[in-house]
């Protein structure tokens, strides 16, 4: 019967199985959910989404599937859907008002009329006797003493009921799609912290306890000893400055979070590609440069490097000898690359640039090569890869 | 069929009743996840109390093996009961010990098993309960008998989020995820708990507490727990509404933080804004 629903969601990516199909039927079947549009929408979202990050798509899809919505592609829809306003406004009016609104004209002409002064509209007004916005005399818009106003986008909490909660698309910073913000920041830093944890547990220690049952004329007795810790190094050198400083917020971010998430986390500055020197606070970059050698001699080869910029230069500045912007490099920048990866054995670039624009810029392909394609996007997907990639 | 609905101690939201009332009549197992104190635990009390049930708690911690939730097999003991000689050694049945699951399917009535934290186990503990929780029975090796539930009891599930679960888990759990209150179901909430609160003094300090979750940078966001806990000590201390308007700057740390800010780095940073604040106003 929901087949096609099911179908988009799949085509949308929330992965919904037959089992759960079929679970979503049977609960059907017992009344669980009774006879309500609403009721219908949280059951099927219980029975068919597993994953908080997959509500925002399944929110967009059953708008689609139910409502005829605009395709899910794309910013929210710009035109208001007549039956919503109409809604609306039969919340709000009593009665006598809709008879008044019926004496005015018939209620279809004056929501075709709303439409085409929304259509006229560029901006927010208010005030004024034609214009759309708040506190005016026009028979549209909030706050409006026209007794045929309609009222539009206020309070929508009043009535203690969502009036379409899956219009709200109130899970849209928990899709992985999205880019990082602060909100979503703490859910992907529990993907970067699986790997500098792994298990801890209580072991038998089996030489102590044979000593031990030995020196106790063999009765048992039990030694314990804990689990080594194999806590994960990590290295995070960022991009700072040029090309950078749009991304350096949400650098920046991820940054102080994940500093707290490590023990043992050593942080370095370079400033588009790597070359001879790196520093370790970028306000006092003089008195804190050293060598990139001896960064490569201080942190072994056990060490994960994660190295955050958007690689988006002149490609001179990568493969030319001299061709930094800043300074007169003897090596061009691809070898200490290809020094840094070849002495790090787990490292990976997180790219803030949307991963569309990457084929754009030829910089981004040619380290995307040279880190040999452990590239990845700033978002919660990319993350996830990321930090699964560096467990390995 | 007993239904769920939100209890006096407890405001549910419409969606949560019907996540709940799905789970209970399908007999499957429903999933909760959200915010650290939007009430995941308090859910399964909440839910053995209004179907009537007693509630039988699995709390999981890192070290837990699924085999704990069924039974233990005490080799240690009964090797040093064969030592000392004791007449018990020679039934194996006297060294299993139940476990949370053995006792809750061997329950006489149906009964609410509540695993809270499944997230803090091993990654594979999930796929180790996944036969156990479809049939609800379990096969015991050592005493060679099978354990079947007198009554499929109803599983609710906690997770934060700290690992993934595997798929074939999730197919089989109903799913709700516990959005964090907006400030009406918060004011419902505190209600539902002190019923005779001072209205201003609220209004004041759901203020206050809304304003905190919006600094960005907290290490741990106050949460409903933790604005119980502050309304609690705030009618205890007898603080007037006006103490939490932060109009006047000197005071733009409110009273009593210590009850919502849980971590030294978070009053750093509170106390830094707060100066911060006072040096532009001044």
């Amino acid at each position: 019967m929901f087949a096609p629903f099911i179908l988009a969601l799949r085509a949308a990516g929330v992965p919904a199985s037959i089992m759960e199909y079929l679970a979503l039927l049977r609960a059907m079947k017992e009344g669980v959910a009774g006879f309500s549009v609403d009721d219908f929408y949280h059951l099927s979202r219980a029975a068919l989404v597993k994953d908080e990050r997959h509500l925002d798509r399944f929110d967009r899809v059953f708008g689609e599937v139910f409502k005829g919505l605009e395709s899910p592609q794309g910013e929210a829809p710009r035109e208001l859907p007549e039956e919503w306003l109409r809604k609306l406004a039969e919340k709000v009016l009593t009665p006598e008002e809709m008879a008044q609104i019926k004496a005015m004209g018939d209620f279809d002409s004056l929501m075709e009329t709303l439409k085409k002064r929304l259509e006229e509209q560029k901006g927010r007004h208010q005030g004024g006797s034609k214009w759309i916005g708040t506190a005016g005399t026009s028979p549209f818009g909030a706050y409006g003493y026209n007794p045929e106003g309609v009222r539009i986008g206020q309070d929508k909490s009043r009535h203690r009921r969502a009036v379409k909660v899956w219009d709200q698309r109130q899970f849209r910073d928990l899709d992985e799609d999205e880019a990082l913000s602060s909100r979503n920041m703490k859910v992907a830093l529990r993907r970067l912290r699986r790997f500098a944890r792994t298990g801890a547990a209580t072991e038998l220690d089996l030489p102590g306890t044979i000593g031990a049952t030995a020196r106790n004329g063999g009765s048992l007795d039990l030694h314990m000893v804990p689990e080594r810790h194999n806590a994960v190094k990590v290295l995070l050198l960022m991009d700072i400055g040029g090309s950078m400083d749009d991304h350096i917020r949400i650098c920046q971010e991820l940054f102080t979070a994940a500093r707290s998430e490590f023990k043992h986390l050593e942080f370095w500055y370079f400033h588009n590609c790597l070359y001879e020197r790196v520093w370790r606070t970028n306000r006092r970059r003089r008195e804190t440069e050293r060598p990139t050698f001896e960064m490569l001699r201080t942190y072994g080869p056990d060490w994960r490097v994660v190295i955050v910029g958007d690689a988006t230069m002149s490609p001179y500045e990568i493969i030319q000898p001299g061709g930094s912007v800043e300074h007169w490099n003897e090596e061009a920048g691809q070898v200490w690359m290809s020094r840094l990866t070849r002495h790090f054995r787990k490292a990976a670039w997180l790219n803030p640039v949307p991963q569309d624009h990457w084929r754009y810029t030829q910089s981004i392909g040619i380290l995307q090569r040279l880190m040999e394609n452990r590239m990845y996007p700033l978002t919660l997907a990319g993350l996830e890869t990321m930090a699964r990639e560096l467990a390995r | 069929m007993a239904q769920f609905r939100g209890t006096e101690s407890y405001v549910a939201s419409r969606e949560l009743e019907v996540a709940v009332n799905a789970a209970v009549a399908l007999q499957r197992p429903l999933l909760v996840k959200g915010e650290p104190g939007t009430g995941k635990t308090v859910l399964a009390q909440e839910i053995a109390k209004a179907l009537g049930y007693p509630l039988i708690e699995w709390h999981i911690k890192s070290t837990t093996k699924a085999q704990q939730g069924l039974y233990e097999y005490d080799a240690v003991s009964r090797l040093r009961d064969g030592q000392l000689g004791d007449p018990r050694v020679h039934d194996i049945a006297n060294y299993i010990v139940r476990g949370k699951l053995w006792d809750a399917f061997e329950h006489e009535t149906p009964v609410v098993l509540l695993i809270d934290e499944i997230d803090k186990a091993d990654i594979e503990f999930p796929n180790d309960l996944l036969l156990e929780l479809d049939r609800m029975q379990f096969f015991v090796y050592e005493t060679r008998k099978t354990v079947q539930a007198r009554h499929r009891p109803v599983v609710i599930i906690t997770s934060n989020n700290e690992k993934e679960l595997p798929d074939a888990f999730l197919r089989r759990c109903f799913f709700h995820y516990i959005r964090f209150p907006d400030r009406e179901t918060m004011e419902m909430i505190v209600r539902a708990h002190y019923p005779d609160i001072r209205r201003d003094l609220l209004r004041e300090a759901l203020n206050v507490f809304f304003e905190i979750r919006e600094v960005d940078g907290l290490k741990k966001k106050p949460a409903t727990s933790e604005l119980l806990d502050w309304l609690k000590l705030l009618t205890i201390e007898d603080m007037p509404p006006e103490a939490l308007r932060s109009s006047d700057a000197k005071t733009a740390i409110p009273p009593l933080y210590g009850a919502l800010l849980k971590n030294e780095q978070d009053v750093h940073l509170f106390e830094r804004l707060a100066f911060l604040a006072r040096r532009r106003g001044g």
